[in-house]
């Protein structure tokens, strides 16, 4: 059966990682989906959310719902964003015309592991990527979306790969927006903490369904000159057998 | 920006960096950390348990008034007084004067967060009143003139050695090896003195039992019970908040904050304590007060959004696992309660001063899925953030960004034009060597991490091109170096 997917990838991944949304839509077309890109979207608004500017958040959670409105299903490669707009676009828009919408918008958005593996039913999507691999859980994804085991049944059933458990690969990274900037010494401390983890692992690479947290885990690492490399989960995914 | 967001970025800059403390703060928390989770595991089921202490303490929050009522109804029944404190001011006047008027010249402390809020040792002190800290932990940073470093483990920052050193300095004795028991002992040989010549004992309380009003103390160490029980007067200091509506409701709560607290399945002394001695008892003071602090926290009552955070039993289990706190620590907070529930209480009862407290968070909510009242803690910083930026309490130039990123994200095109400025600007500035240099926009983010990939085109621009009409071939448009840095 061929599924109508609406993608909405992230505007840091749009502007930074274009490959990133290149292998998501590798992988969801592989598995027979037919993808939209509504080329109006733009940003969910969670810099400004996390920040504390409701006001300039809100019309980017309204934009946002009149870009997907008539989406089946939103797919979105990163747990973050997809938490802003299912857990936080109806305490943004609590007050306003547009809740229920909200709400059922959030209940139609997925992250991409979580549509693969909870929605689809799918985890083996023929992938192949023989390496050392540790998986690194994203605060969003895991606390918010509650997606603990999704990532990991879709990487145990990649071939070739190696997966390598990390120590505290719960605890976060550091990343946190701008939190990133406004405490840099306390975010580089937490993505030290993190980097060492990794390297613990022996793993070449770390991965995640958010490439916001591997920006900066990637940051860290190629600053110390370590080994491992981060690579987000949707890549992965897209290494096709040979 | 305040003084208070001033030090915490200074103190949170070295904190961050000092390893010997990162260690020891380590070593603490794993140790910790593994308690805990054998601790949880002796509890059957340990979400229902959480529920059940949520329920109870939003049935007492949302019916503060009428159990505070019910409570100093039963206390006054029993002998007891019952002193309502607005503010910090009112409390240390009340028990200040209390002291004074009976001629007390000696204190003796079990631990209490509260009595830090209000400064009530310095008040006392200054009355001419000396007050003794009776909590091992709490006698440590007293000896060492600090403010408790963790709301449970005031001196979770020392290890063995350091204490004593300290210990030899201002007791006078050496401890050979520095053995834990021997220090243990010497404390204990110190304090013996004081717990009975003092004439008043000040607790805190962890909870206030309405329907039987008593006071329920979980100790460790049996401090508590001589402060409470031998000298002639006990005041027990505590905040509005902790009245809990039934004595069954220890059944779940005490062994809850215990495991959260500790790991324990309950903590070695739970006390509690129902009024002055009455004739024919062999112990028990003569004189019963109970102090009710406010200090703020009515105001956060009235907030309905945000007066969970009052469900709060200083438990610490927050602050173990925030990864904040184990890279800055306790001090560095510069408050009285630290670590996330600090992060979003001290804003309300200190004010704007601490607001910079509610950012210095990733928003993981590693402290919220361990609350065993479930405070949503995480979301309540987002909500402070939200109330700081309302007030106008944010940068002007933080305020004006924003409004020009809002401009740009209701313009898509907007948008990918700045997008492609941006990288384009980076990749030249990069190009020349100047990231991380004082004309670098990304500065900050590149002093100590490698600068963010900048590629010539972005996803939107790619599909426009290609990936909209033709599918990815074989080979597709794929990356040209796996996991390099480009990507």
């Amino acid at each position: 059966m061929q599924r109508k997917v609406s993608l909405f990838v992230p505007c840091y991944m749009d502007q930074l990682l274009p490959e990133v949304a290149m292998d998501t839509v590798k992988v969801l077309r592989r598995i027979g989906c037919e993808i939209d890109f509504p080329s109006d979207q733009t940003c969910c608004g969670q810099p400004a959310f996390n920040t504390g500017y409701w006001n300039e958040a809100r019309p980017c959670a309204e934009n946002f719902l009149r870009v997907f409105k008539d989406a089946e299903v939103v797919v979105c490669p990163s747990g973050s964003c997809t938490t802003m707009v299912r857990s936080f676009y109806p305490e943004l828009l609590a007050a306003g015309a547009l809740h229920e919408e909200a709400i059922a918008l959030g209940k139609r958005t997925f992250e991409l592991s979580e549509f693969l593996v909870k929605v689809v039913g799918i985890t083996d999507v023929g992938a192949a990527f023989p390496h050392s691999v540790t998986y690194h859980a994203s605060c969003h994804g895991l606390r918010e979306l509650q997606l603990r085991d999704e990532p990991l049944q879709l990487l145990r059933k990649v071939s070739g790969l190696k997966l390598l458990e990390m120590l505290r690969f719960d605890e976060c990274c550091g990343f946190g927006g701008t939190f990133a900037t406004k405490f840099e010494s306390i975010s580089v401390a937490m993505g030290t903490s993190k980097a060492e983890s990794i390297a613990v692992t022996g793993a070449e690479f770390v991965t995640a369904i958010d490439s916001s947290c591997l920006l900066h885990v990637q940051g860290i690492l190629g600053r110390s000159g370590a080994k491992a490399r981060t690579i987000h989960l949707a890549s992965i995914l897209a290494q096709e057998k040979p | 920006m305040s003084y208070a967001a001033q030090k915490f970025l200074e103190d949170a800059a070295v904190k961050s960096a000092d390893l010997a403390h990162r260690e020891v703060i380590r070593r603490a928390l794993d140790s910790y950390d593994a308690a805990h989770l054998r601790g949880r595991s002796r509890i059957h089921d340990w979400e229902a348990a959480r529920q059940r202490c949520q329920e109870i303490k939003r049935e007492a929050i949302n019916h503060l008034d009428r159990y505070l009522l019910q409570f100093e109804e039963k206390v006054i029944a029993h002998g007891g007084h019952v002193f309502w404190a607005a503010d910090a001011q009112e409390a240390c006047d009340y028990i200040s004067n209390l002291a004074t008027s009976r001629g007390v010249r000696t204190v003796v402390k079990s631990k209490s967060m509260v009595t830090e809020e209000i400064q009530l040792a310095p008040a006392l002190e200054k009355a001419g009143i000396t007050v003794w800290e009776t909590d091992l932990g709490e006698y440590i940073v007293q000896l060492r003139n600090e403010p408790p470093y963790h709301i449970v483990t005031p001196a979770m920052h020392l290890n063995r050695r350091q204490i004593s050193e300290l210990f030899k300095e201002k007791l006078g004795e050496e401890v050979p090896g520095d053995d834990p028991a021997e220090l243990v002992a010497l404390a204990r040989r110190t304090l013996r003195r004081p717990f009975f010549s003092a004439e008043m004992g000040i607790s805190g309380a962890n909870f206030l039992v309405a329907d039987s009003g008593a006071i329920a103390i979980s100790t460790n160490e049996g401090n508590g019970r001589l402060c409470t029980s031998v000298p002639r007067i006990h005041v027990a200091v505590t905040g509005i908040e902790k009245v809990i509506p039934r004595l069954e409701d220890l059944a779940v709560l005490w062994p809850v904050l215990a495991t959260s607290g500790t790991g324990q399945g309950i903590t070695t002394y739970s006390t509690l304590i129902g009024g002055p001695r009455r004739p024919g008892e062999a112990d028990g003071p003569e004189e019963f007060h109970v102090v009710l602090v406010d200090n703020g926290r009515s105001a956060l009552l009235a907030d309905p959004e945000q007066r969970e955070v009052l469900h709060c039993i200083r438990c610490g289990a927050c602050l173990n696992i925030c990864p904040v706190f184990r890279n800055v620590g306790g001090h560095t907070y510069g408050t009285t309660y630290q670590g996330p529930i600090g992060s979003v209480l001290t804003p309300h009862l200190r004010g704007r001063e601490f607001e910079h407290l509610s950012y210095a968070s990733s928003l993981c909510g590693a402290c919220t899925s361990v609350c065993p009242v479930k405070i949503n803690l995480h979301h309540h910083l987002l909500r402070n953030r939200r109330n700081t930026a309302a007030a106008g309490d944010t940068k002007w130039s933080e305020r004006m960004m924003f409004r020009a990123w809002r401009h740009a994200m209701l313009h898509p095109r907007i948008y990918a034009l700045g997008g492609w400025l941006g990288r384009k600007t980076l990749r030249a500035l990069y190009g020349l060597g100047l990231a991380g240099s004082i004309v670098d926009p990304m500065r900050v983010w590149n002093l100590r991490r490698s600068p963010l990939p900048l590629p010539k085109e972005s996803f939107r621009s790619l599909w426009r091109k290609s990936l909209g009409r033709r599918g990815l071939g074989k080979k597709g448009l794929g990356r040209k170096d796996l996991g390099s840095n480009d990507l």
